[in-house]
C-alpha cells in the first residue's frame, strides 16, 4: 500500500511542475504586461515597478526564481492588491470559499445521491418524472441565472436573505443553491442511470432469488456498486467546487479566492494567476488519488497497483 | 462487511472534512488587511449611532495616497485624508491650509497651513507634505501616479519622477506651518489639483511600518488626517470607517460609522440598494438607467471630464485625405449613439468635454461650438459630397476596414451603430474586431488598427489636459497625429495665463477639428444612486465622493 502511495506521488510532482511550467510560459506570452496602463506610467517608475517584482531578469531566471519561492510556499507579492501577497490572498479568500463550497457539496451528496436512488426505484413513476424534470432544470440553467434569480426573489422582492456577503447564517443559502445547483442536479441524474443498470446485473438477480430482502439487496448490493460512476464525477467536482467560483462569488458579492481565477488573468497579475493555478492544480490532483482511493473500498476487483 | 460501512463513510468524511476544514479554519491575521475587529462594534455604540452604508466597489489596489491611481481607492482615500484643500463642485474651500497666496508672476504660491492633527493625537506640518510629495515622485516609491507631477509644474518635480534628485525640487517648510510651492510656469489649476488624492499627506512613521502601502489597510498603522479613519479592512469584503476626532473639522461631521463594501456586481449592489442594504452606489446596472433618469430623484447624472472617441491610424493611406476623414466624422449621428446608450452622455463635436471654465468665466465647450460637425444626422449629404471629392462616390472602390476596440457590451454597441452608419450613409462596409483589454492597449500603441477606440479623462481642471494628449511624442498619440502648429499651440498654452492660454488652446482644438485625425463621439457621463435619506454629500468636479459633511433626515 505504501508503495502505491509512492508511485502515486511522484507523477503528482511530475504533473505540479508541469502546469506551472506551461502556465508561466503561457502567462508571458501574452500581450499585455501588469503594468499595462491607459495611461502610460513614466519610464523610470516602469523601471523601478519591473526591478520590485523581478520583471526586469531574463525570463527564465524569473522562472527559476518563482519555482524557487514555490518550494517554500511562497507564492510572491500580489500586483493587483499591493501590500498584500498571494498567499495572504489565499489564507483570507479560501475560508469563505470552503464555507460555501464544504455547505454545496453536502447539499450535492446528501440530496442527489438519494433524489437519484429514488428515481431508480421508481422508475417512470410520477416520482421519477419530477426529480428528473428538476435535474434536467438544474442542468440546463446556467448558475448566474439561478444566482440573480435568487437576489432578485428572495432578497429583493420577499426579503428574506440578504442581498450579499456571508454576515448571517441565512446568507449561506442563496450562494449553496446556486453553486450546488447544477452538480447537484447531474449526481441525480448519474445516480439514477447507473443505479438502474447495476438493478438489471445479475448478481442482483441472484440476491433477490437467494431470498435477501429487497432492502439488503438495495442498501448493501445495488447502491454500492451504481456509487462507482458518483464517485468519480464527484471528486473533481469537489476541487472545483472549493476552489470558488468566479461567478457566485462575484454575484454574490462573496470574498472567497473564486474570483481571482478570472481577475488575475485581466489583471496580468502574474504571481496571482500562478499562485492560483497551483493552488487548483494541487486540490485537484489529490482529489483524483482520494477517487483511486475510494475506488478499491467500493469496488474489490478494482486494486491498487502495488497493493499486495 | 466492515468495508462496505467504510465506503460510504469515506465518502461522506471526504466532504465533511472539507466543509468543516473551511467553516472553523480561522482566519489568518497578516499585516496587509488584518480581520481584527473595529474597536466600534454595533453592540457597543450607543443607539444613536449613525451608520452608513456604501458601496466602494471593487476592492481597491490600495488606498495608500501616495500609491493610488483608481478612483475607488481616491474615494476612500478623500474620507480618512485632507489635503491642503478639498474641492467641492469645481468651489475649492480651504483644508489644512487655511489661506493660500500666488505671487505677481504666479510662479510661487504659499500655503498658510493651520494648526492640525494626525489621527494617532500628533501634530501635523508643513514637512509631512514635503515628505509625502517627495516620496510620490521618488521612482523608489514607484507611484503609478507619478505622472501627475509634469502637469503641477512643480520645479524639478517630473525630473525627480525621472530620476533626478530630489533635493532640487520646488516644495519647502521654511517653517511648521508654511508650505512653499515654486512652479516652472504659471499654472492656473494648482490649487485645485492639489486637493487630489495622491497630494494628500502621509505620516512618514506610519509610512514605514510597512512596504508597499500595506500600512493604510491596516487599522494599527493607517494614520490619517481626514473625516474619518480606518477602523477594520478585509480584502474582498469591505472596511470600516470611524469618525476620527483629531479631524480639525470634526463638528461638520455627522455619520460616526461607515461600512464601505466591495462589491463589483452591480446588479446585486442595486438589488441591496433597493432592500435598503445600501445607501449610496457607485454606478448602476446600465440597463436601470434610462428608467432611474426618468423616475428616481435620487439618481444622479454628472458630467466627466472625459471623450470617447475614434482613432484614425494617420499613417495609413486609407486615411490620408482629410476629406475621407471628415466624411466618416460626418456620417455619424452622435445623438442616436447616445440616446441608445441612454446615460446622459453629450454628443461631442469637439475633444474638450463640457465644464471647463475659460479666462472669462465661460464654459469652454460652449463657446468652442462645433466646427461644422454635427451631432446629428443632418450632415449626411455633405459627407456623401465629400467622399464623392475624394474619390469614392456612393462608398465604391474605399476598401473595408476594421473598427477596433476592447471588449466590453457597451463599446460592442457603439460600434455596431458605428458600422450600421458608415453602411447606410456612406456606402462603406466595414468590419468589427474587439481584443481583451490588456492586449488591445498594446495593439493600440503599437499602431497596429485601422480605426480604434480610445478614451480619456483629465485629472485636472484645464482644457490641455485633454488636447495636449494629440501633441508629437505623446505616448497616447495614438492616431500618431503630426502638426506643428498644434504642438507650438499647446507648449504656449502650457506657458502662459488668462487669455493667452485660452486662445492657444481654442486654435488648438480648432485644427485638431479641422484635420479630424479622430472622431470624437461623446462626452463621458458618471452616476450615483444615493438614499433619499442622505443629504450633504459632495461630488469634485473629477467624481471624488465626499462624505464630511453628509448626514441623515429621516
Amino acid at each position: 500500500m505504501k508503495s502505491y502511495y509512492l508511485k502515486r506521488l511522484v507523477p503528482l510532482f511530475i504533473t505540479i511542475i508541469l502546469i506551472t511550467t506551461l502556465t508561466f510560459a503561457m502567462m508571458h506570452s501574452i500581450p499585455g504586461g501588469p503594468f499595462t496602463r491607459e495611461r502610460p506610467v513614466p519610464e523610470a517608475i516602469l523601471r523601478a515597478l519591473n526591478e520590485k517584482y523581478n520583471l526586469d531578469d531574463p525570463i527564465l531566471i524569473q522562472y527559476f526564481k518563482y519555482m524557487k519561492g514555490l518550494a517554500t510556499f511562497d507564492l510572491g507579492p500580489s500586483y493587483s492588491k499591493i501590500g498584500t501577497t498571494v498567499n495572504e490572498l489565499i489564507v483570507e479568500g479560501f475560508p469563505a470559499t470552503a464555507k460555501i463550497g464544504g455547505l454545496a457539496i453536502l447539499l450535492i451528496v446528501i440530496l442527489g445521491i438519494p433524489l437519484g436512488v429514488i428515481s431508480a426505484l421508481k422508475q417512470n413513476k410520477g416520482i421519477d418524472y419530477f426529480v428528473m424534470f428538476i435535474a434536467t432544470l438544474g442542468i440546463t440553467v446556467p448558475s448566474f441565472v439561478i444566482a440573480t434569480g435568487i437576489i432578485y426573489f428572495f432578497a429583493g422582492q420577499l426579503g428574506w436573505i440578504p442581498s450579499f456577503g456571508l454576515a448571517t447564517p441565512k446568507s449561506y443559502i442563496g450562494p449553496v443553491i446556486a453553486l450546488a445547483g447544477y452538480s447537484l442536479s447531474f449526481i441525480a441524474r448519474l445516480t439514477r442511470s447507473s443505479m438502474l443498470e447495476v438493478l438489471r446485473q445479475d448478481y442482483i438477480r441472484t440476491a433477490r432469488a437467494n431470498g435477501i430482502g429487497e432492502f439488503t439487496v438495495i442498501a448493501k448490493h445495488a447502491i454500492k456498486n451504481a456509487l462507482i460512476p458518483v464517485v468519480t464525477y464527484l471528486g473533481p467536482t469537489i476541487a472545483a467546487i472549493l476552489t470558488g467560483s468566479f461567478v457566485i462569488e462575484k454575484i454574490f458579492a462573496i470574498p472567497g479566492i473564486g474570483r481571482y481565477f478570472v481577475e488575475s488573468v485581466t489583471n496580468r497579475d502574474y504571481t496571482t494567476i500562478m499562485g492560483i493555478t497551483v493552488f487548483y492544480a494541487v486540490f485537484y490532483l489529490i482529489m483524483i488519488l482520494l477517487v483511486d482511493i475510494t475506488y478499491s473500498f467500493l469496488d474489490p476487483r478494482i486494486k491498487l497497483k502495488g497493493e499486495k | 462487511m466492515k468495508k462496505r460501512i467504510l465506503v460510504l463513510f469515506l465518502v461522506m468524511a471526504l466532504v465533511f472534512t472539507f466543509a468543516l476544514a473551511g467553516c472553523t479554519q480561522p482566519a489568518a491575521p497578516t499585516t496587509a488587511a488584518p480581520t481584527t475587529a473595529a474597536p466600534t462594534t454595533p453592540t457597543e455604540a450607543p443607539s444613536t449611532e449613525v451608520v452608513f452604508n456604501w458601496n466602494i466597489g471593487a476592492d481597491p489596489k490600495t488606498i495608500d495616497p501616495v500609491l493610488n491611481g483608481a478612483s475607488d481607492g481616491g474615494d476612500v482615500i478623500n474620507q480618512t485624508f485632507e489635503g491642503l484643500t478639498r474641492e467641492q463642485s469645481g468651489t475649492i474651500l480651504p483644508g489644512i491650509a487655511e489661506s493660500w497666496e500666488v505671487s505677481e508672476d504666479g510662479l510661487t504660491v504659499t500655503f498658510n497651513l493651520r494648526e492640525s492633527k494626525w489621527s494617532d493625537g500628533s501634530d501635523l506640518t508643513a514637512h509631512d507634505f514635503v515628505y509625502s510629495w517627495k516620496r510620490g515622485m521618488d521612482p523608489k516609491t514607484a507611484s503609478e501616479y507619478a505622472w501627475i507631477w509634469e502637469y503641477t509644474n512643480i520645479t524639478g518635480a517630473f525630473a525627480a519622477v525621472n530620476g533626478e534628485s530630489l533635493d532640487n525640487v520646488g516644495v519647502t517648510a521654511p517653517d511648521d506651518y508654511t508650505l512653499v510651492v515654486q512652479l516652472d510656469t504659471p499654472t492656473d489649476y494648482i490649487v485645485s489639483l492639489l486637493s487630489f488624492y495622491h497630494f494628500l499627506p502621509t505620516k512618514q512613521s506610519a509610512v514605514e511600518t510597512a512596504a508597499e502601502g500595506a500600512w493604510a489597510k491596516n487599522p494599527a498603522t493607517a494614520v490619517s488626517n481626514g473625516p474619518f479613519k480606518l477602523t477594520a479592512y478585509k480584502i474582498g469584503e469591505g472596511l470600516t470607517l470611524v469618525k476620527n476626532e483629531n479631524y480639525w473639522n470634526a463638528d461638520i461631521v455627522k455619520i460616526d460609522r461607515i461600512e464601505g463594501k466591495f462589491i463589483d456586481e452591480q446588479a446585486t449592489a442595486y438589488q441591496a440598494y433597493l432592500s435598503g442594504e445600501l445607501d449610496f452606489l457607485p454606478d448602476v446596472p446600465p440597463a436601470e438607467i434610462p428608467s432611474l433618469m426618468a423616475e428616481n430623484p435620487n439618481f444622479y447624472v454628472f458630467p466627466l471630464l472625459g471623450t470617447y472617441y475614434y482613432n484614425f491610424n494617420m499613417n495609413l493611406d486609407l486615411f490620408k485625405d482629410v476629406r475621407v476623414r471628415k466624411a466618416l466624422n460626418l456620417a455619424i449621428d452622435r445623438e442616436l449613439i447616445t440616446e441608445t446608450l441612454g446615460s446622459g452622455q453629450v454628443p461631442a463635436a469637439g475633444f474638450v468635454p463640457p465644464g471647463m471654465l475659460d479666462h472669462e468665466g465661460k464654459d469652454f465647450f460652449e463657446t468652442a461650438g462645433t466646427y461644422g460637425i454635427a451631432t446629428d444626422a443632418s450632415k449626411v449629404a455633405e459627407a456623401q459630397a465629400l467622399l464623392a471629392e475624394a474619390g469614392f462616390p456612393g462608398g465604391v472602390g474605399f476598401p473595408e476596414f476594421t473598427i477596433m476596440y476592447n471588449t466590453s457590451a457597451g463599446h460592442q454597441l457603439v460600434a455596431e451603430l458605428v458600422q450600421e452608419m458608415f453602411k447606410t450613409n456612406l456606402g462603406i462596409n466595414t468590419q468589427l474586431e474587439n481584443q481583451e483589454w490588456a492586449v488591445f492597449q498594446d495593439t493600440r500603441k503599437a499602431g497596429d488598427y485601422e480605426l480604434s477606440r480610445g478614451g480619456w479623462l483629465t485629472d485636472y481642471m484645464d482644457p490641455s489636459g485633454l488636447l495636449s494628449i494629440f501633441t508629437q511624442g505623446n505616448a497616447y498619440n495614438d492616431p500618431k497625429f503630426a502638426n506643428e502648429r498644434y504642438d507650438e499651440l499647446l507648449s504656449l498654452a502650457a506657458g502662459t495665463r488668462g487669455a493667452e492660454h485660452f486662445e492657444a488652446l481654442y486654435e488648438a482644438q480648432e485644427i485638431l477639428m479641422t484635420e479630424l485625425p479622430i472622431i470624437p463621439v461623446y462626452h463621458y457621463t458618471d452616476v450615483l444612486l444615493v438614499s433619499p435619506k442622505l443629504k450633504g454629500w459632495e461630488r469634485s468636479v473629477l467624481g471624488t465622493i465626499d462624505f464630511s459633511a453628509a448626514y441623515f433626515v429621516d
